[in-house]
């Protein structure tokens, strides 16, 4: 449902700065054919330039998506024709009226239960069709993210995802897989692996495995990635996850190294991934322990704007996010019998969360500002 | 090795039935007996041909007699069932776990028997949010099922696995189906999917699996005429949601939250013969098994995928949808065709 939207740039490494890089649709490139765009370029990540001149964009499929994610495309091409364009245009029509026939069939498609799902749940099309245009709004709009050495993710294989977690609330986990999802020139959907928490909740379970997610444990981490699947995990856990504010960007331990030994068993590298930005936007400076226990939840946060404004407190602040994708560890050479050894589990293990801290060192000491980057 | 002499339990489940009426049909097959404790309706008794009915309690010692007089050499235990028969909770468990127990029992003490196969449930694998997402045959519950069929289930299996450690010549299989569905057999999921508002619960979409009834009888049918040891989950390929079969099949879901989801059950039960949601063990997180060993050790590969088995259960029930996808998502077209009549 996606693909549609837009693609990446031809030629060229596809990955890098990817966030920075807008494509420019067909509509956006008519519209700026006629007028003079209030803001020069289509930066929305800042930092790199706007070089981006696509030449694919997709003319065959209606594009739920598209019209989901109304932000630039449609806008730009309604101030075209408002501005300059007296008589409507023919094609315009055309290409809303099928904006809005995709977007019945999707309904029809949804209603009458006619979608796949595999057999984690995941559900692909609700995914790049709801799911994922919520998420690259507060990814592009809100957190500005940059992704950078997304080529260290294979295009066609397993692969395993490592990454520091933090933010009180795994935001980003989510936008890790917009990451990979959006500026992946393959657009692949990354496989969480999340706490039983996540799972045994209603709703938020039943969403997450439709989504694509699962439980993180060796059964399903290794079957994804038998599968040829991308997965993300974030070993830290809630220790990562809940820490308190001083402690940001300093690693927590990285579980007991099942995911070093899930890669082992199945042969897939291991791709270190830092993300810079993801502490500030709940910084937590307490925890209500007893309520925490009373709801079962592993901390109750107190962040400065929660629960003092209430709903409101639970906005995250609008941080500058970078997410680094690093050399992928391989893991194949070690043959499928080496998770049995724990010493080079533990070493692979330090190995990765090493990689992980020493980048997050050198991406922090380039950050001028929290919330500008 | 084609059996001599085959002793089928449970003759008025479809499985039980089905599966006497072809092996009736084999004449390479001697005798084929058939115990139930209720006999079977004239209709199946016509079906049944050459297969001889014995009315017997397998909880009772006549079992055994049975088994030994006969000279039965192929045991298929098919009667194992979620479903009270009129007398509740309490004889259905009598009826599933004395009555294995009494059953193999008269297997061990019979020399002749070298075969005994068992009809299982997915439900011995539980169901929660810490178990995996897709259960293999060596996968272990993290929760073992607390009460009801999915608690008789492990237990039966928990005693086939005794039998086998105690008669080693004698090969087992244990059969592990998850949801039938077919057209013709009625069992609790085509009940369910035919009430017209279905009770879903609140915030859970489990992940189904289903195996057609036809693949379920065909399964069985080869583990009795060959030799198949070992434990096999059986089910179609792929899954549907709880949600998108309910669309699937057109009817309303009625969203209930989990802990009225099992009174409401309890309720409809009583007015329609509902098994649904089973007693215990509602598998709200969903219950996928693994079929690789199915497809590679046995060598049986299910005809229908969990899609088609439902949609095949749609199509020959007839069921009419109440929910017309086509006319809700439909209306664009035709707005268009109405507003636009050059175009299309």
């Amino acid at each position: 449902m996606a693909r549609e939207d837009e693609d990446v740039r031809p030629g060229g490494d596809p990955c890098r700065g990817a966030a920075a890089v807008r494509t420019i649709t067909e509509e956006e490139r008519v519209a700026e054919a006629r007028v003079i765009p209030l803001r020069p370029g289509r930066v929305s990540g800042g930092g790199a330039q706007p070089v981006a001149e696509d030449t694919t964009a997709s003319e065959d499929l209606p594009g739920t998506v598209r019209a989901a994610r109304s932000g630039d495309g449609p806008a730009q091409a309604g101030g075209g024709r408002d501005g300059e364009a007296p008589e409507p245009d023919p094609a315009v029509d055309a290409r809303l009226e099928d904006r809005l026939a995709g977007l019945a069939r999707f309904v029809r498609r949804r209603l009458a239960g006619e979608y796949e799902v595999d057999e984690f749940g995941f559900d692909a099309e609700l995914n790049d069709a709801v799911f994922l245009p919520a998420l690259r709004l507060l990814y592009e709009r809100w957190f500005r993210v940059e992704a950078v050495g997304l080529h260290n993710v294979p295009g066609d294989s397993g692969a395993l995802i490592v990454a520091n977690h933090a933010g009180t609330l795994p935001v980003d986990a989510l936008m890790t897989a917009v990451a990979v999802h959006d500026h992946h020139p393959e657009r692949r959907h990354l496989r969480l692996l999340g706490a039983d928490l996540v799972f045994r909740l209603p709703v938020l379970g039943a969403t997450a495995r439709r989504a694509g997610h699962t439980l993180a444990c060796g059964p399903d981490a290794e079957r994804l990635l038998r599968g040829g699947e991308v997965v993300g995990v974030w070993p830290e856990g809630f220790k990562g996850v809940g820490k308190p504010f001083r402690d940001r960007y300093k690693l927590q331990r990285f579980g007991r190294g099942g995911f070093v030994s899930a890669a082992l068993r199945t042969g897939t590298p291991i791709v270190p991934c830092s993300i810079v930005g993801a502490e500030e936007i709940y910084p937590k400076i307490g925890d209500i322990r007893p309520l925490a226990r009373l709801l079962g939840l592993p901390y109750f946060p107190i962040t400065p704007f929660f629960p003092l404004l209430g709903p409101l407190g639970a906005v995250p602040l609008p941080s500058k996010w970078y997410i680094e994708f690093g050399e992928p560890i391989s893991t194949a050479e070690y043959g499928p019998d080496a998770a049995e050894d724990p010493m080079l589990v533990f070493d692979l293990t330090d190995q990765v969360r090493e990689t992980i801290q020493q980048t997050l060192y050198r991406m922090l000491s380039q950050r001028q500002s929290v919330f500008l980057g | 090795m084609t059996p001599r002499v085959v002793l089928v339990t449970g003759v008025n489940g479809f499985l039980g039935a089905q599966l006497a009426m072809r092996l009736a049909s084999d004449p390479d097959i001697e005798r084929v007996l058939c115990v139930d404790i209720v006999p079977p309706s004239p209709e199946v008794r016509r079906r049944l041909g050459r297969a001889e009915f014995i009315r017997a309690d397998i909880r009772n010692r006549l079992i055994a007699k049975v088994i030994a007089a006969a000279r039965v050499d192929t045991v298929v235990h098919t009667s194992v069932s979620p479903e009270p028969v009129g007398g509740g909770r309490a004889l259905n468990k009598e009826l599933n776990v004395i009555g294995t127990m009494q059953l193999l029992a008269a297997c061990q003490t019979s020399p002749l028997v070298r075969r005994v196969v068992l009809k299982s449930t997915s439900a011995v694998y539980g169901s929660s949010p810490r178990d995996p997402a897709v259960f293999t045959e060596r996968t272990e519950p993290r929760e073992l099922p607390s009460g009801g069929y999915a608690k008789d289930a492990a237990e039966i299996e928990g005693y086939l696995r005794g039998f086998a450690r105690r008669r080693p010549d004698v090969v087992t299989t244990t059969l592990r189906f998850s949801n039938f569905l077919g057209p013709r057999a009625d069992t609790v999921l085509s009940r369910y999917f035919a009430l017209p508002a279905v009770p879903v619960p609140l915030g859970h979409d489990p992940r189904l699996q289903l195996v057609h009834t036809e693949d379920a009888v065909a399964v069985t049918r080869l583990a009795t005429l060959t030799d198949l040891p070992g434990v096999y989950n059986v089910a179609g390929e792929g899954v549907l949601t709880l949600t998108q079969a309910v669309r699937r099949a057109g009817r309303l879901p009625v969203v209930l939250p989990r802990p009225a989801l099992r009174p409401v059950g309890a309720v409809l039960r009583r007015v329609v013969p509902l098994g649904w949601p089973p007693e215990s063990g509602t598998p709200d997180f969903g219950q996928v098994m693994d079929t690789t060993s199915l497809r590679e050790n046995a060598g049986f590969v299910p005809r229908w995928s969990t899609a088609q088995v439902f949609d095949d259960f749609v199509q020959g029930r007839g069921l009419r949808p109440l929910v017309d996808a086509d006319r809700l998502g439909g209306g664009w077209d035709r707005i268009r065709s109405a507003t636009v009549p050059g175009r299309r």
